[in-house]
Formats: structure tokens, sequence, C-alpha cells
């Protein structure tokens, strides 16, 4: 392969055709001041080792890759999964809110504010705005603090305040127009937490790189288990971040790289180029260029774009992009947790979908597959009870 | 030099303050009559937004006049030709963000503008970092590309910013989004800044919300910039005759301070 996949983007933040700054003036500078901070930051040991030590000692990692013996059986293949469910706060998330929480302390900014869909990353941005001891506001559409109420109430817990997100259709797309247009009044001491590997330059790049650490963990891991490179790397998407962190360890090699979308919010699958939230990427829009709303069962997922560095990946067929649907996912929920002991997260559970429906078929038995298990499920478990027992 | 900006410097010529105010396209059924109604009371250019679904630089105003405009089925096509109908003498400037032009096709959407009596387009999340493709159609239909300055705008982007604008600056007033503020903030700043690296027009925006306002405001620019304040009356019901008294009451407030 003469490409080199997932390396820096061009000097406008450009993954080919995908990516680059379209923000207001207002916020401009502060991207730019984001970006030479990131510059500086990710070529100083210092900052290296800080972070280092926050995800060892705090969020305890490296996380394992565990192999997934019962269902490897049943299907026929040799399942590992990357456990980013035993990350501290339960998903991947910590590893970029971490870096991007010591970057704000190292701009001076002594607030950070956040959008979050499941509210696995507004979660994840009061951890960290706990332990380093920032004000943390968290935006979340008024639809999901109901369907992840809990969720709430831990973010509270933890010291942040959570805005409920009125305008729109008050999902996770609202949740980030809603802390975009914060940002605009407080850009001086307040940085804002993208929990996703989306928004303008240099947000796709720098959470991929702080995401990185899944699949670089995960090759040596694997390679430590016998397994020189996986026949297939799996990560459900929404904006993209576990998936976009799990393909680092694995673009440059020979690996089948899927992303799984929600078949309700498939941006790869039925979306067209377009230009939301400060990256021109492919998005769910109508002939009109107006965004729609992506549906899913998981909050997670429930977002009309994808990060523009997989639009770049699918379009040069580095990776292929493919969708779960919900029934499929909560059939795949209860496998995973009666196979192996693992209640994975609604979102984590799409990529399990693919991996029983297409082994067999387009995964040849006896393939290697890497699986990013990206969260656990404790927060959906009283939604999935009610969703198996017909209740919603 | 746009007709635009040819216009508007004969505006300031003449000794006027610019009164700029803004209508949503869309946002009620005889939306024209209120362009042509704020033009009779003295606009000496009107914004026409043009919904999108995620206005990230709007307030809950300017949101909800989106979301109306777009229950109604208004889209750059159907905006164009109805403007197409209107027989007004104050140019037309389009407000809306860069999805809807980019999804239309930025030579189409030039056309379309150039075609519509659109003279202008201020598309806030286009920096002209990004915006090469959209001025090149612009130059070739003779719309202007207006682009915001910000007070956190430092003195190489706002030198950056006077050159790529046609027709006038908006300097934004604060950093907030329209509608949520209502006073001037660091407008003088922001004009100031402008006029020491360039001689365009520079109108004020967000915060402009009452006649005092842009009675202040006219002491040291050139013009003057009313969306939230005059779109929420209009959500509230107001049709042709209040719409024209409230841009009256501003016109007024201008001129008492404007020097011949």
């Amino acid at each position: 392969m003469t490409d080199l996949f997932m390396g820096p983007p061009d000097e406008r933040g450009r993954f080919g055709d995908f990516g680059g700054r379209f923000v207001p003036e207002a916020l401009m500078s502060a991207c730019l001041e984001l970006d030479e901070a990131y510059r500086d930051a990710r070529v100083d040991e210092t900052f290296a080792r800080s972070l280092e030590r926050e995800l060892s000692l705090f969020a305890g990692r490296p996380t394992p890759v565990t192999p997934l013996e019962r269902l490897s059986r049943r299907l026929d293949l040799r399942v590992f999964a990357k456990r980013e469910d035993l990350a501290h706060t339960g998903s991947h998330k910590i590893n970029n809110v971490l870096g991007q929480a010591l970057l704000a302390q190292r701009m001076g900014k002594h607030r950070v504010i956040a959008e979050t869909g499941a509210g696995q990353h507004g979660v994840a941005t009061a951890t960290a705005a706990a332990r380093l001891g920032l004000a943390c506001t968290v935006f979340m559409g008024e639809v999901d603090t109901k369907r992840q109420e809990l969720n709430v109430f831990r973010m509270e817990l933890l010291g942040a305040t959570v805005v409920p997100v009125t305008s729109g259709s008050r999902t996770l797309k609202d949740a980030v127009n809603e802390a975009l247009r914060e940002w605009v009044t407080c850009v001086a001491d307040t940085h804002y937490c993208i929990g996703s590997v989306m928004g303008p330059h240099p947000f796709p790049w720098m959470v991929r790189e702080f995401q990185s650490v899944i699949g670089r963990e995960a090759a040596h891991q694997l390679r430590e288990l016998g397994v020189e490179t996986p026949d297939v790397v799996v990560a459900c998407v929404g904006g993209g971040s576990n998936a976009a962190g799990v393909f680092a360890g694995f673009a440059e090699g020979t690996s089948r790289l899927v992303g799984v979308e929600a078949a309700g919010g498939s941006a790869v699958g039925v979306g067209s180029p377009g230009v939301l939230h400060g990256m021109r990427s492919l998005l769910i829009q109508d002939e009109f260029g107006q965004i729609e709303e992506a549906e899913s069962i998981s909050a997670g997922l429930d977002y009309p774009g994808i990060g523009p560095e997989h639009a770049y990946l699918a379009a040069r067929g580095r990776a292929e992009y493919v969708t779960a649907h919900d029934d499929e996912v909560i059939a795949a929920l209860q496998v995973l947790s009666e196979d192996e002991g693992i209640i994975p997260a609604l979102e984590t559970a799409h990529a399990v979908a693919w991996l029983l429906r297409e082994a067999g078929r387009s995964i040849a038995p006896g393939s290697t597959v890497l699986l990013n298990l990206s969260g656990r499920g404790d927060k959906d478990v009283a939604q999935v009870r009610a969703l198996i027992r017909g209740e919603s | 030099m746009t007709s635009l900006e040819t216009a508007l410097r004969r505006v300031r010529a003449s000794g006027r303050t610019a009164l700029v105010p803004y209508v949503m396209a869309g946002v009620t059924s005889d939306w024209t009559r209120l362009v042509e109604a704020a033009v009779h009371a003295g606009a000496d250019a009107v914004e026409i937004g043009l919904p999108f679904s995620d206005p990230i630089m709007d307030g809950v105003v300017i949101q909800e006049a989106a979301l109306r405009s777009l229950a109604a089925g208004t889209t750059l096509d159907s905006v164009c030709a109805e403007l197409a109908t209107l027989d007004v003498d104050a140019p037309l400037v389009a407000m809306t963000y860069y999805n809807v032009i980019h999804h239309y096709g930025v030579e189409r959407a030039a056309h379309a503008f150039a075609h519509s009596s659109l003279r202008g387009a201020i598309i806030p999340d286009l920096p002209p970092e990004e915006a090469a493709p959209w001025e090149r159609a612009c130059a070739q239909n003779d719309v202007a590309t207006v682009y915001l300055v910000a007070p956190s705008s430092p003195p190489a982007r706002v030198a950056r910013l006077a050159h790529a604008t046609q027709g006038f600056a908006y300097a934004a007033a604060r950093m907030a989004v329209t509608g949520s503020a209502s006073d001037l903030g660091d407008a003088r700043r922001v004009v100031n800044a402008l006029r020491s690296v360039s001689d365009i027009p520079v109108y004020v925006g967000i915060g402009i919300t009452t006649p005092d306002h842009a009675r202040e405001a006219a002491q040291f620019a050139d013009g003057v910039i009313v969306g939230s304040a005059l779109m929420s009356l209009v959500l509230d019901g107001a049709g042709t005759t209040r719409v024209e008294s409230f841009v009256r009451d501003f016109r007024r407030a201008l001129d008492s301070t404007s020097t011949p």
C-alpha cells in the first residue's frame, strides 16, 4: 500500500476533500489558538507524560484485549475485544477528554463546555473537569436528557451544569449547535471539548490522535496474543471517535476496517457532501441542504454526519461503512451479554450486530477479528429492558 | 467594485447613516410585503435571510423564524422566485449558511442571487480561507461577499477581512449570537480597527435593538443592521404597518444624528 492513511491533515485541516474550518469569525481566533497550542503540546514531552500519567493512574489504561471465546466458537471466528468499556467512566470517551482538559489547562482556560448525546462524553468531560479542577457545562438535547436521565444526574454529581437543549430536534446535533453558540460568548476563558472526530480543524485530527491510544495498545496486545495483523477491525460509528482511534493502529496494514453506523443515521450510506459544525463531510440532508434528523435507539449514534477523516477513508476505499438495524442491535446486545458476560453499550452493540450478521458471509470462517468494545451498557439497561419487553 | 459597494458608498457620501433591517424570507406568506414596507420606511438595504436548519450564529428569534420558514417550504429557489416579483429601490443582501449554497452549487447560487436582485451575501460560517470557489462565483455575477469582523479578531485578521469584504464590512458589536445582546458592546473598537485599515463602509450589527442604539452607533459607524428586534415583532404577528413604523423610528433616530 503506497498511501499513508491516518497521518496529519493538510495545513487547512483537510483529509482529501473533507474537513477544513468553516467557523464564524468569532470562533476563528479560538480555533487558531487551539491549533497552535495542540501542535506545541503534541511534541512536548512534559505534556505527553502528564497525559500518560492520567490515562494510566486515573483512567485505568491500558485496557485489556479479551479473547471472546464462546462468541468465537459460535461464529467460527477468532474474536478479540478491545475493552474500552473498562476505561474509567465506562467508555473510550475518557481518552479524548483527558487530553483536551489538560490542553485547556495548558492554554490557561478554566472552564470546559461539551455536547453530549448518550451522555457518555458529557460524563467523561465532567469527570476530567472534576479531576483537573475546571468548571464544566454540558449541553444535552432535551430528548436525550430524558432517555439518559441517570447520566444527567451523574454529571451533576460530578459538579457539572447540564443544560437541556430545546432547539431543533433536541438531540445531539442541536446540542452541538448550542455548545457552539455558547462558545462564541466565552472563547477567552473556555475550551470547547468536542466529543468526537468532528468539528472544525484541528478537532477531527486532535481527537483522533487522543483516541489513537486504543489502536496502538490493541496492535501491541494482539501481537502478544500471537496475532500479527487482524483480518478485520470493526467499531461502531456516530461521529466516529472510537473507530478512528482503533483504525489508527491498523490503517497502515492490510486489515479490513469496518465502521458500523445506525441504519437510521448512516451518513456514509445515505449522506452527501455538505458543511456542518465547522467541517465539510458527509451529512444526512434533504434535497435543499437542510440537515435531517438521525434516528436510532442509541443516542450516541444520533448524529447526521460523520467525522471528515471517515468520509475520506470511505471515499478512498480504505475503510468500509455499513449499518445495523435497531432489532439486530438488541439481539446482539443479548448475545454478547449471555455468551461473554459483557453488557455492551447500545452503540457498541451495532458493531457486534454486524459481526453476527457477516460471520461466515463476508467474514471467512477462521478469520481474526478485533472488535472495539467502545463502551459498557449500564447506561442503557432500563431502555433495553423496555425494548425487550416491548414497552417502547 | 461591486454594484452593492457603489450603492452603499453613495449612501455614505450623501451624509446618511445606512439602515439595514433583516427579514427572514418565508417567515410569513407576505414576507416580501414586509421587505417593501421596510424600504418604504427608509431602509437603505435589506438583509434577506435564507433559512437553514442549523443556524449556529443565530439566537432564538432568528432560529424560530428559520423554523417557521422551513416548515412553510421555503427554498433558495422559492426565495429567488418571490424576490423577482419585488420592485424595491434598495439593494438586497442574502444572509444564510454555507451548506445551503454548497448544496445548491456555488456557481448556480451566485447566478440565482444575481437574477433576483440579491447583490451581496453574508455567510457567517464561510471564512475567507474556505471561500475561494464562492468568491470566484460571486465575482462573475456581481454578488458582493460580505464578511463579519468580531471583537476577538486580531489586527492581522481585521486587515485580511477588510480586504476580502465587499459592499460593506459587518462589525459584530459583541461576542454573541444574534438577538442575545442589547447594547453596543465593543462596536466602536471593532469599527475603529476596520477604519484604520480600510475605507469600506462599516455597519454595526448584533446588539442593535432600539433607535437609541442606532443613534449612538451612527456617531462612529456608517450603518446599522437590525435583525432579531424586527423579526421578534414579526413572529408576534406584526404586519406591514407595524414593520413600517418600527423601521421609521430607526430612520428618524439615524437622521437626527447624520451630518449632511
